[in-house]
């Protein structure tokens, strides 16, 4: 298993992919992630190596390919063997022998290894073509059940008949606040105006939140199909993507993808030779959290300041140049082909009571696992962060994981075997949001957690409202105090009164959910605050406060 | 023809045609809901959040200048809770930037410091902010001290909505928002800006004011242009 390292490492850097093409049936595949955490790990010039040397082996049989993220963020770059069920994790350009063998003793229908936990307990609709198909390939997306949907749809059914079933399915908006999907279709609608718009939502703020970017990178179509869908089912023209300029990957992808649908006719004119026509554009945003918000984000993409206004009118009535607007987040848009291709009673069968279908969650943290996984809802915390997430890393003491972003709160180990969905979240304090979820051991210190996204807020409170302009930063000096030791309880019962005034005062959901780490640690870790406060020590051993004055 | 709508304000049944915000009711009802971004005659942002009221069968407050009545609304403007946030907002206010009043051109003649007497504010509890922000003395007529400044954008709005020159604007985010001349030009060297003064006008306190009036003497002019205009819009709409 000699490689000869001086070789492959000379070789210059080349952009274009240029595969050799396989004749005849494929034996054995390998699977080379070109997502974004994956490629900046040179999975790039992994997938021109391992093209090579399957070339050099003779392996005609074989064929070398680019696929979209394989979740397993961490142990990237990873290549798949999808016929025997191999993992190549951390692989690097130099070394591909092994996977070469692989390829070489590889027989179809043969033993598979069986899969990791992190892989057989998750579901994947949103992402079942991630780390499946060539995102960058129309054929691939097709030959995976791709355009059914919407060819279903404009060839058999109504609008209301589309609007009926994503109604019956129980689709809430991924994009945190779970609104029926289904009704707020209806609204847009039902709305007069025209022309109508449809906004993919893929702004994506959060941080640590990358599951929009990872369905845009590797299965672009998806999204672009469900907003035709709901183009159509709505009665909308026009489209826009408002995708963060820092995803240029995703956007690239989606470039190719629109023009190549375009081609196709599966958008622009007449689509797949109905009157339908829906055309579809993307919108760079300058990375704001806050433009994230609907309103703001119309505001954004109308070329005006970002900030958000109050609703009602809400955009299903009035949004972008005061018509009837439809916006859904990336994920509630990845989501409508396979209802419509598998019936919204198969999606209302998963999940649970209030919640259908799976969510995707950004896996981070103390974990051994982290990457980006797709589980029913109703998944239990213990389920995803010991089973999918392989535990805390060096068998340290699960503290609490926190889900829901800036807005969202940090959840103690007593609720482990709670299921996840909307509303078990918001009754133990946290929220959905986008799906960050970020675990945490007895290292850190929650006083620190609720700090940190108190700094995010203020960074990115757009300022136009008082409460949260002023209150957010008022609630950081208050909490900087306590973590350097130099509050009082006065202070604590003043941030805890200010803190719900700048809940029920601002304008909008930045401000609205600010506070909200605040309270979800001080609900299940007051002691802590205590300890800094009273005690002058953080029990985390993460602030460092100065002793206090000796007192004579 | 408009549709009239019944409803309640603090329990007294009112009357108001379609398209009136709360704010409109209420005042027209000789019922005072605190506010400071509102200005009549111009667009509402709801930004500054002090005509936040209560309606009945909503756990949500709304503002008063942006929310428009509907049939049977239950209105409460007024509760030791709305009037505890109210204070917290104007101490915001105040303690944001610096508004020392002693030595402010608008001292008794300022709307920050005629809301703190209503709402009967004495002292202040919250942190101070007060970064140092500077002034901008370059416009032969008028002057900004951002010190004062508490971004309610009234001289943003009325310069583009009433004068059309658009010559303010808003740049930077969050706690480092600050109300600008073209983008950041000085204002001295301000092509857009046609010396009218309606923001100065407008400013509800002593950020912007005119140059050389003495402290004694106020800067606060009538502001004859927004009432006039504002009947001039509704006789436009009626006919
Ligand atoms: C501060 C803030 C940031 C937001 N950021 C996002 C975002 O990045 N992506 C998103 O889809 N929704 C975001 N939202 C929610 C949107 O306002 C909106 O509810 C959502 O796009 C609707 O889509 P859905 O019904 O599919 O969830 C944000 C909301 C707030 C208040
Ligand atoms: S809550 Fe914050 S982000 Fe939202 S409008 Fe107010 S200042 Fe802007
Ligand atoms: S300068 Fe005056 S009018 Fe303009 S935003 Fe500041 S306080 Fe308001
Ligand atoms: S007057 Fe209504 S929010 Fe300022």
């Amino acid at each position: 298993m000699s490689e000869s390292s001086a070789t492959t490492s000379a070789r210059p850097r080349r952009r274009v992919v240029n595969l050799p093409a396989h004749v005849g049936p494929t034996r054995a595949s390998a699977y080379v992630c070109e997502a974004v955490s994956c490629l900046s790990m040179q999975s790039h010039d992994v997938l021109l190596g391992l093209g090579e040397r399957v070339a050099a082996a003779g392996l005609t049989d074989v064929e070398v390919k680019r696929v979209g993220c394989l979740g397993l963020c961490a142990a990237g770059p990873l290549v798949q063997i999808p016929e025997t069920g191999e993992l190549f994790a951390h692989v690097v350009p130099d070394n591909l022998g092994g996977i070469v063998e692989a390829l070489a003793a590889a027989v179809p229908g043969g033993e598979r290894v069986p899969e990791a936990p992190f892989f057989s307990r998750q579901l994947r609709i949103v992402t079942e073509n991630s780390g499946r198909i060539d995102p960058e390939s129309l054929e691939d997306y097709v030959a995976s059940g791709g355009y059914q949907a919407l060819r279903t749809v404009l060839s058999t059914m109504t609008p209301a008949e589309v609007r009926d079933e994503i109604a019956r399915s129980g689709l809430r908006g991924r994009g945190g606040a779970g609104y029926p999907t289904g009704l707020k279709w209806n609204t847009v609608a039902k709305a007069i105006g025209s022309p109508k718009y449809v906004i993919c939502n893929a702004d994506e703020g959060d941080p640590g939140a990358f599951m929009d970017r990872s369905v845009l990178e590797s299965d672009p179509y998806r999204v672009l199909e469900g907003m035709a869908i709901a183009a159509y089912a709505v009665g909308a023209s026009i489209g826009y993507v408002y995708c963060r300029a820092e995803y240029p990957l995703a956007v690239s992808r989606l470039h190719k993808a629109i023009q190549a649908a375009g081609r196709s006719n599966y958008l622009g004119a007449s689509m797949l030779d109905t009157e339908f026509s829906f055309e579809v554009d993307i919108r760079q945003g300058a990375g704001a959290f806050v433009c994230g918000e609907e309103t703001a984000l119309i505001a954004s993409l109308e070329g005006g300041r970002g900030t958000p206004r109050t609703r009602p009118p809400y955009p299903a009535v009035a949004g972008l140049w005061h018509q009837p607007t439809l916006i859904n987040n990336v994920e509630t848009f990845a989501n409508v082909a396979p209802i419509i291709r598998k019936g919204g009673s198969w999606f209302a069968g998963l999940g649970t009571a209030t919640s259908k279908g799976t969510k995707v969650f950004a896996l981070a943290g103390r974990v051994v696992n982290t990457g980006l996984i797709e589980v029913p809802m109703g998944t239990t915390l213990r389920e995803i962060v010991f089973d999918i997430g392989g535990g805390i890393v060096d068998g340290r003491a699960f503290k609490a994981v926190q889900t829901g972003g800036p807005s969202g709160g940090c959840i103690p180990s007593e609720f482990l075997d709670m299921g996840v969905d909307y509303e078990s979240l918001i009754g133990v304090g946290s929220f959905m949001g986008s799906g960050g979820m970020i675990v945490m051991d007895e290292t850190s210190c929650m006083v620190d957690v609720a700090r940190y996204f108190m700094d995010f807020c203020r960074e990115e409170s757009c300022g136009k409202c008082v409460p949260c302009r002023v209150g957010t930063t008022q609630l950081f000096m208050l909490l900087e105090r306590i973590t350097t030791g130099e509050a009082t309880m006065d202070d604590l019962a003043q941030m805890e009164r200010l803190g719900h005034m700048v809940q029920r005062t601002s304008l909008c959901g930045l401000g609205q959910g600010a506070p909200n780490p605040i309270f979800s640690t001080l609900r299940y870790f007051r002691d802590e605050y205590v300890a800094h406060i009273v005690d002058r020590v953080c029990p985390a051993g993460v602030c460092s406060i100065e002793p206090a004055p000796v007192s004579t | 023809m408009t549709t009239v709508h019944t409803l309640r304000i603090d329990g007294a049944d009112v009357a108001a045609s379609d398209g009136q915000s709360i704010l409109a009711v209420a005042t027209e009802n000789g019922i005072d809901i605190p506010t400071m971004c509102h200005l009549d005659g111009l667009s509402d942002t709801a930004s500054c959040r002090l005509c936040l009221v209560e309606v009945a069968g909503s756990n949500k407050l709304t503002p008063a200048c942006t929310t428009l009545v509907t049939e049977g609304m239950d209105i409460t403007t007024t509760s030791e809770q709305l009037t505890e946030y109210r204070r917290t907002i104007t101490e915001m206010l105040f303690l944001e930037r610096n508004h020392i009043c002693a030595i402010c051109v608008a001292n008794n003649h300022c709307e920050l410091q005629d809301l703190a007497e209503k709402l009967q504010i004495d002292h202040f509890e919250l942190p101070v902010i007060n970064p140092s922000v500077g002034i901008d003395a370059s416009h032969p007529l008028f002057a900004i001290d951002h010190n004062r400044c508490i971004m309610c954008q009234r001289c943003v709005r009325v310069c583009a909505e009433i004068e059309g020159a658009f010559t303010w604007g808003v740049m930077g985010s969050g706690i480092a928002e600050r109300v600008v001349t073209d983008m950041g030009t000085p204002w001295g060297e301000s092509p857009t800006c046609t010396s009218c003064g309606k923001c100065v006008q407008v400013c509800p306190t002593g950020a912007l004011f005119e140059n050389g009036r003495s402290i004694a003497e106020g800067s606060k002019a009538q502001r004859p242009f927004l009432p006039f205009l504002k009947r001039l819009g509704e006789g436009l709409e009626q006919t």
